[in-house]
């Protein structure tokens, strides 16, 4: 740290060790006279005045050439022998729809199963603040059903993929790339620092897309006239409504209802 | 590119000065996680891993032939470009856990391709021996894999390669001086010292690839878990790392890798799936080939040789890339109960007092690897889609 800026940090350590808390680092504030110093040269050293978005022009650039070679991601999985289920579907669908289908299947599919795992993690971070700071305002039994509903919705998706002749083993490529999203959430989850609030924040963002993508679903069984797949996709979608006002409600017992959690 | 039988010599290749990859060339179109086959990314994995080999040995002889310097600077500049091709080839949606697995998938199938066609017994039963505790970690990964992401290992592995225990994990810390097998002899077969060079090469890229994303996890358990198995990585560097005859002069020891590398991508490029990769694999083999051609006059200068005393006798027959679980099954049926006592192999309950005061040590605090798998039975479609018991 600038030694100029020494008189200020001691104050915020301070203070930061009355409130219980460290003393977080990355902020300018920390060390203002440094910072004044750095943006100073930083502009004197600048050669030439930069263009609003002359960075962006060449990130774009490269993102465009590669873009142009990507390809896809990979193919979806379509069914090897075709169901009666999957006559109708491609009858009611057009152009790509059917494919769609299965991506979005297996995508929730996947989605299901992270699901169920983050919701243990979530389960075995709240017995070991149970055993630390009892006062919680759920407790780990609360949420076994929101794990057992994810699993149900796993079956679900693969009970409808089989219906349809598809191979409810395979990863379809918006499974594939659903799991990019889930990873960042597994990672805040499993962190054994992270609060149960930074953690239902997380798990919040789960559940609200699953809620929209289970309305999808349930739009695209209409169109395709699968009345039982609807019944179904309808059941999860009502599950994971319930999961989001439950989540929602919880992280605001947190925030708002008391205090030096 | 080359024929059957090649005379590695009589093979100019691209002239070292010729060459060259840019940025967007080392940065190229990665293979596709879900329509590749999975023998594409062992094959990018082992090339990966022998690339980043031949930068450690070349890393090593600056040290110490002050006069080949500016000749080990320029190979290992490409060397390291073409390290960075083939390692970018892997796409960005293969989490460090799949990437993991995939990496125990090369080390399982390379080890026990190479076990079947090494002519030597001995070299044949230590691959036999490190190949069982390859198997016990993919299945520890793969079991963290379904507990902790949800996902199913086998849609990396392909069905080619079983999910089984091997020989556990937490049995197989052992000290050092059981680690340490016997030196081959500085005449051994040409086949038997390309054969060390890439096992060797796939156990120090694993152990440095678990390092490198073993602290990129959150959660404790893998963590842990990634620790455990980086230590075994650095119990198989030592193991294959010591078949290598010790005494050989620097240069045959360049030779020799150029000479693995050359016979590496022409392996890959024969069973090669994907054309577009199977391109690339045919330019590194010319550029290795370059290479070659580039250190065999550097041993007729500087040691007065003919690097023909060196690969007399070509190259054997390319490696195999597929599926070799009916081996790999009679192996674990027959040996898994082996472990290691100095370069011999003996039974369990025969071990060091050594080796059993440092697994009991380094175990103190639990075995993750026996931990993150209690009960781990894989299942396709992970252990989620086993039939629930009836309430």
């Amino acid at each position: 740290m600038n030694p100029a800026d020494i008189t200020v940090s001691r104050l915020a350590r301070r203070r930061a060790r009355a409130g219980g808390a460290g003393f977080n680092r990355t902020g300018a504030q920390t060390s203002p006279l440094a910072l004044r110093s750095m943006q100073s040269y930083a502009d004197e050293q600048a050669a030439l005045p930069l263009p609003a978005d002359g960075a962006a022009r060449g990130i774009a650039a490269v993102r465009l050439a590669h873009a142009r070679e990507a390809g896809e991601v990979g193919s979806v999985p379509m069914p090897g022998a075709i169901t009666a289920a999957f006559t109708v579907v491609a009858a009611h669908l057009e152009g790509d729809a059917p494919e769609l289908l299965v991506d979005k299947l297996g995508e929730r599919l996947a989605w299901a199963r992270s699901s169920v795992r983050l919701y243990q993690a979530l389960m075995d971070k709240m017995a070991a603040l149970a055993a630390t700071a009892p006062a919680q305002p759920l407790q780990a039994a609360e949420l076994r059903p929101l794990r057992d509903e994810a699993l149900e919705h796993m079956h679900i998706a693969a009970s409808a993929l089989d219906s349809l002749g598809a191979d409810s083993s395979a990863l379809t490529p918006s499974a594939a790339i659903s799991a990019l999203v889930t990873n960042g959430v597994m990672q805040v989850l499993t962190d054994p620092r992270t609060t149960l609030h930074q953690c239902l924040e997380a798990i919040l963002t789960v559940e609200l897309a699953d809620e929209s993508s289970w309305e999808l679903l349930m739009r695209l069984a209409e169109t395709a006239g699968q009345e039982e797949l609807l019944r179904h996709f309808h059941r999860a979608f009502r599950h994971d409504h319930a999961h989001v006002q439950k989540l929602k409600h919880w992280r605001d017992l947190l925030v708002l209802g008391a205090p030096g959690h | 590119m080359v024929g059957e039988a090649m005379d590695l010599l009589a093979h100019a290749g691209v002239p070292l000065e010729d060459q060259m990859l840019t940025w967007r060339e080392m940065a190229g179109k990665p293979i596709s996680k879900l329509d590749d086959d999975a023998f594409t990314r062992v094959r990018v994995i082992l090339m990966n891993a022998l690339e980043l080999d031949a930068m450690r040995l070349q890393d090593f002889g600056a040290r110490s032939e002050a006069e080949l310097r500016l000749s080990l600077a320029c190979v290992r500049r490409i060397e390291q470009h073409q390290a960075t091709a083939v390692s970018w080839m892997l796409s960005a949606d293969h989490s460090a856990l799949e990437a993991t697995v995939a990496c125990e998938q090369v080390a399982v199938e390379l080890t026990a391709a190479i076990a079947q066609h090494e002519p030597d017994p001995y070299l044949a039963q230590v691959y036999r021996f490190g190949l069982l505790e390859n198997l016990d970690r993919l299945y520890r990964y793969a079991a963290l894999l379904d507990r902790l992401e949800g996902k199913d290992a086998n849609n990396i592995l392909q069905g080619y390669t079983d999910i089984v225990p091997g020989r556990p994990t937490a049995e197989t810390h052992r000290a050092p001086r059981d680690d340490l097998r016997r030196a081959s002899a500085p005449g051994a077969r040409l086949v038997s010292r390309l054969h060390m060079i890439l096992v060797a090469a796939a156990a120090h890229r694993a152990r440095d690839y678990y390092m490198t994303v073993g602290p990129a996890f959150a959660d404790p358990v893998a963590r842990e878990l990634y620790a455990e198995i980086a230590s075994c990585g650095e119990q198989h560097a030592t193991q294959y790392g010591a078949l290598l005859a010790p005494g050989q002069s620097f240069l045959e020891s360049w030779l020799l890798h150029e000479a693995a590398e050359v016979y590496a991508y022409l392996s890959c490029a024969r069973s090669e799936s994907n054309p577009r990769i199977r391109a690339i694999w045919e330019r590194f083999c010319d550029y290795e080939l370059g290479q070659l051609q580039h250190v065999g006059g550097l041993m007729r200068r500087h040691e007065h040789r003919d690097p023909a005393e060196v690969l007399a006798h070509g190259l054997p027959a390319p490696l195999e890339f597929r599926s070799q679980r009916d081996f790999v099954r009679e192996v674990l049926g027959e040996e898994v109960h082996l472990r290691a006592r100095e370069c011999g192999f003996i039974d369990h309950g025969a071990e060091s007092a050594e080796s059993l005061d440092y697994r009991r040590r380094v175990n103190a605090h639990g075995s993750p690897s026996t931990q993150v798998a209690l009960s781990y039975h894989w299942t396709a479609g992970t252990e989620l889609n086993r039939p629930r018991p009836p309430s």
